[in-house]
């Protein structure tokens, strides 16, 4: 049956023929729920797979139902948005096939895995959008395995998620805008941030505001943080290296490194993390092409600027396929979903589209300049003791990376088969990103040269005894 | 073009066959260049599940799993690490009293081979292996059978080969081979040239096509193991197992993951495979009745490799019949990883002496010249190999 009604008219000769199931989105998240919302609006309903209980995605991950806090203490400067995002998802629930709690664990041919509540079944598709976001970029520092260190997301999703703090006195690290982010959340929250430790020196910042000042409102928030921050007292440390993190069983302290100086500080917990990294295996379970970002400093499916992957029928939105903030992520998915129906033969409005790539286009470049203002601490990799444990799941250090590149292996996939990096739960999602800087520094290239981690089913552990539908 | 580097043989594939010709032909003194495409070790020989077992093989291959059980057992020696092998057991399993059956006739089969099988009734292997499901009835042990890292041991053994002097070159696709009267050719893609009076062909799954070059077409299949890894749990065995009648496989190492394998891949490209979803789901939901304390572990990791079949399962090894100082040796049927060293040896041995310690006869690649390809025969599954060869699918009949 042509499912072009609601008005919205077919202008193939042939109306497509698309049944309900066969237009996927994974991924909840801003860029997920503006496809479909964008989808539902030519009247085509999709299927919408989320590993998370609550849709809303990473930066406006929803509070348990019982949880009664406003969206302004929650999101801040974003609970508009927060909110519309939340309201959209909330509307369309009743009209598409949304299933919330759906690892999406592997792809083969037209077929998603999932595995919801101890079952595994399997969606078929012809189109799809995969949205799967980011996640915190981990450069390891000696003591980081210890209880109370967390990722800057992990710090905080407790706090939006569950309403709870990771510590008394926290200390937050790293770079990137969400460093100010969260530091601003907890202290508005009423944790003491005993100092925000900032890898990018000062002078980064400065060269980067002609850039910045593309996106006035989004660098006005910046600013205001760090003011915030300052003004309550909070110390801000810049062009930081951060040494180690102290403890027995539990944080204690922290010790880092700036200009000559060494310096310490007690605290009872730590979240640090390098911006942000996308989740791209089910692009690359999926067959699509990807290539080097040096914007990213990582490997990224390719999409066209209308969102198309290089695999037919399979479009990428959002921060799935390379970082560019939760705005950028509700166009991305208007504009995949926009991008496919008009793929399909539907009618859709052009100039949104192109206005879509033009304000996108803007964003890369306010990117470029975030690039600048906190650039990734090139030196990481150098500074490493080799006593560091990169590869927490497989207890892989630094040192016995460095030793594998010295017996001749320099692609990442043969040194993890050498030495386990990246071979444990996590899959390298957390540690291949540091595998790789230690192994292209080692080895004397680029790390765009040492190859890309191959993804391996499932995106997820599995469990044992799972029920399957036949 | 650049001049050819003269050797006495050249060996295309560093896989584990080709890497222990190469170590041995090196080791008896001879100029040998082993040519890889991709990395040492990293399809099949890398990739596989890690039996090193030698029971359930057909009776034509125990000599020479025989001779290859004793370079395992000195393994240090000859590569310079144990590669995590450890020489468990192998313990292969029975659902049926006609499964049972089948081991007791192999069992008595297979004497003078010097495995020693030990078969284990219901109680006895209740005993000796506790954690073992109610669904095996019984079970042949092979005491001295047991398990390796195969990431580890078969780069190893390229490793060991350059040391011993061979010249070994990874990234070295070899794109063209000719023969000018007296010795190959062998060009690669990057443009190194090597010339020798012996070649060896060890390409793996790939090495069909320089056997049809020289006018011996084989009809061998590509075929794809699904594998599948454990986050580590605490031992509960040390064996490494299998079942009659095929199905799924199991060992645990050391750090306390379990390997598991079971079902097919399928192939992404000419070169590299992924386990089928079919394949992982039933491996996952039927791995716990014969290994109990696998409920609710989780899997962290799958994946398959790409291997050559031919239809009697048996690998192609020995001389050509058409090409004088060409030496064939590939389709090792899922099961080349433990023979792999000794394969290797006997080809350095027809090199070196013109003719194998051990009789190749059953693996001559003649045994295909007179089937048409065309109407290739129903396929005969050898009794006892299939547990390492998933055609089978999922359980046998209880
Ligand atoms: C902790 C954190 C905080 C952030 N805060 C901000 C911020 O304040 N401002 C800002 O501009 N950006 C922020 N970001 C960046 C953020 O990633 C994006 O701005 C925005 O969330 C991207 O939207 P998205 O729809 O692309 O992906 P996400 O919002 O990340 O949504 C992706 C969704 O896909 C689901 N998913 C992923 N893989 C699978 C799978 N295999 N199976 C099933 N479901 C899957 C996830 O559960 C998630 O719900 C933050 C990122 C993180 C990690
Ligand atoms: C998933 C899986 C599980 C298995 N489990 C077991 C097991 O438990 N026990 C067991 O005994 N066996 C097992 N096997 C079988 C065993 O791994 C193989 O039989 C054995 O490794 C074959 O070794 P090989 O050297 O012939 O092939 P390969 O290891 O495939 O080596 C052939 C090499 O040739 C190279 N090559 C091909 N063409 C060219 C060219 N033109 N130029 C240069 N190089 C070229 C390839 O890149 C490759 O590295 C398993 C196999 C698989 C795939």
């Amino acid at each position: 049956m042509n499912e072009a009604k609601n008005g919205a008219v077919s202008e193939a000769v042939n109306a497509p023929a698309t049944s309900v199931a066969s237009t996927v989105i994974v991924g909840a998240g801003p860029a997920g729920i503006r496809a479909a919302q964008t989808l539902l609006a030519h009247g085509l309903r999709p299927c919408l797979l989320d590993e998370s209980l609550r849709g809303g995605g990473q930066v406006y991950r929803r509070q348990p139902e019982h949880f009664k806090r406003s969206a302004k203490a929650l999101y801040g400067f974003e609970a508009g948005k927060a909110e519309s995002v939340h309201t959209t998802i909330d509307q369309l629930q009743a009209e598409i096939d949304y299933r919330p709690e759906t690892l999406v664990w592997n792809a083969e041919s037209r077929t998603l895995d999932t595995l919801h509540n101890g079952r595994a079944a399997q969606v078929p598709f012809k189109h799809l959008i995969v949205a799967t976001g980011a996640t915190d970029r981990i450069l390891p520092v000696p003591g980081w395995t210890l209880p109370g260190v967390y990722s800057l997301g992990a710090a905080q999703i407790a706090l939006k998620f569950q309403g709870c703090a990771i510590g008394q006195r926290v200390v937050f690290a790293g770079s990137g805008p969400l460093l100010y982010l969260v530091a601003y959340q907890y202290a508005k929250a009423g944790a003491t941030v005993a100092a925000v430790l900032d890898s990018s020196p000062f002078s980064a910042q400065t060269r980067a505001l002609p850039a910045l000042l593309g996106q006035p409102s989004t660098l006005a928030k910046g600013l205001y943080y760090r003011a915030w921050l300052t003004a309550h007292g909070v110390p801000v440390h810049q062009g930081v290296h951060l040494h180690d993190i102290q403890g027995e069983r539990r944080v204690s302290g922290v010790s880092w490194q700036q200009g000559n100086q060494r310096k310490n500080l007690v605290c009872d917990a730590l979240a640090f993390a390098h911006a942000l990294r996308s989740e791209t295996q089910l692009a690359d379970l999926l067959g699509c092409d990807f290539a080097w970002s040096a914007l990213n400093r990582a490997w990224l499916p390719t999409r066209d600027a209308a969102g198309r992957s290089s695999v037919e029928g399979v479009y990428l939105a959002g921060d799935g396929a390379g970082i560019m903030g939760a705005d950028a992520a509700e166009m991305a998915g208007e504009l995949a979903a926009l991008t496919l129906l008009g793929d399909l033969g539907y009618r859709i409005d052009r100039a949104r589209s192109i206005e879509l790539q033009r304000q996108l286009a803007a964003i890369q470049r306010f990117r470029q300049g975030l690039e600048t203002a906190f650039p990734f601490p090139e030196d990481w990799a150098a500074k490493a003791p080799d006593s560091l444990i990169v590869c927490r799941c497989e207890e892989v250090s630094a040192g016995e990376i460095r030793q594998t590149v010295a017996e001749g292996h320099w692609e990442i996939n043969r040194v993890k088969a050498m030495c386990r990096v990246g071979m444990g739960r996590c899959q390298g999602r957390m540690c291949g990103l540091a595998a790789t800087e230690i192994v292209a520094h080692a080895s004397g290239r680029e790390v765009a040269c040492v190859g890309r981690l191959r993804g391996q089913a499932p995106i997820k552990p599995l469990p044992f005894g799972v029920e399957a539908e036949q | 073009m650049s001049q050819p580097v003269e050797v006495d043989a050249v060996v295309i594939g560093g896989g584990i066959v080709g890497a222990s010709a190469a170590l041995f032909l090196a080791l008896s003194g001879k100029r040998v260049a082993l040519l890889e495409r991709d990395f040492f070790g990293s399809h099949s020989s890398g990739v596989n599940y890690g039996g090193v077992r030698r029971q359930g093989r057909p009776l034509s291959q125990l000599p020479l799993s025989r001779r290859a059980h004793e370079i395992w057992g000195d393994l240090r020696a000859f590569i310079g690490t144990d590669g995590e092998y450890v020489r468990s057991g192998h313990l292969k399993l029975a659902r049926s009293d006609k499964d049972m059956a089948a081991l007791v006739a192999y069992e008595e089969a297979s004497r003078g081979f010097g495995m020693q099988l030990q078969l284990l009734d219901h109680a006895q292997l209740r005993a000796r292996f506790p954690w073992a499901g109610d669904v095996a009835v019984g079970a042949s042990l092979c005491a001295d059978d047991g398990h390796a890292n195969p990431r580890l041991v078969s780069p190893a053994f390229a490793f060991a080969a350059r040391r011993a002097g061979a010249q070994t070159f990874e990234q070295a696709h070899v794109s063209e081979v000719s023969h000018d009267g007296q010795a190959f050719v062998v060009r690669t893609a990057d443009d190194q040239c090597f010339r020798g009076p012996w070649l060896l062909n060890c390409a793996g799954a790939w090495a069909a096509q320089l056997a049809q070059q020289f006018g011996e077409p084989v009809p061998m299949r590509a075929g794809h193991p699904a594998m599948l890894v454990t986050e580590p749990l605490p031992m509960f065995m040390d064996v490494s197992t299998g079942v009659e009648g095929g199905g799924i496989y199991a060992r645990q190492v050391a750090r306390g993951n379990c390997v598991l394998g079971g079902g097919q891949g399928f192939p992404l490209d000419p070169a590299t495979a992924r386990p089928g979803q079919a394949a992982i789901l039933e491996i996952l939901r039927n791995a716990v009745e014969l290994y109990p304390p696998l409920a609710g572990a989780q899997a962290i990791r799958t994946w398959s490799g790409t291997e050559g079949y031919l239809p009697d399962r048996e690998p192609v090894l020995g001389a050509s019949s058409t090409q004088p100082g060409l030496l064939h040796g590939f389709g090792f049927a899922g099961s080349g990883f433990q023979i792999g060293p000794a394969a290797g040896e006997a080809l350095a041995q027809m090199v070196c002496a013109g003719a194998s310690n051990i009789d190749l006869t059953p693996f001559s690649i003649t045994r295909f010249q007179s089937q048409p390809h065309t109407s290739s025969p129903a396929i005969v599954v050898p009794s006892g190999t299939d547990n390492v060869i998933p055609l089978l699918r999922g359980r046998s009949n209880p």
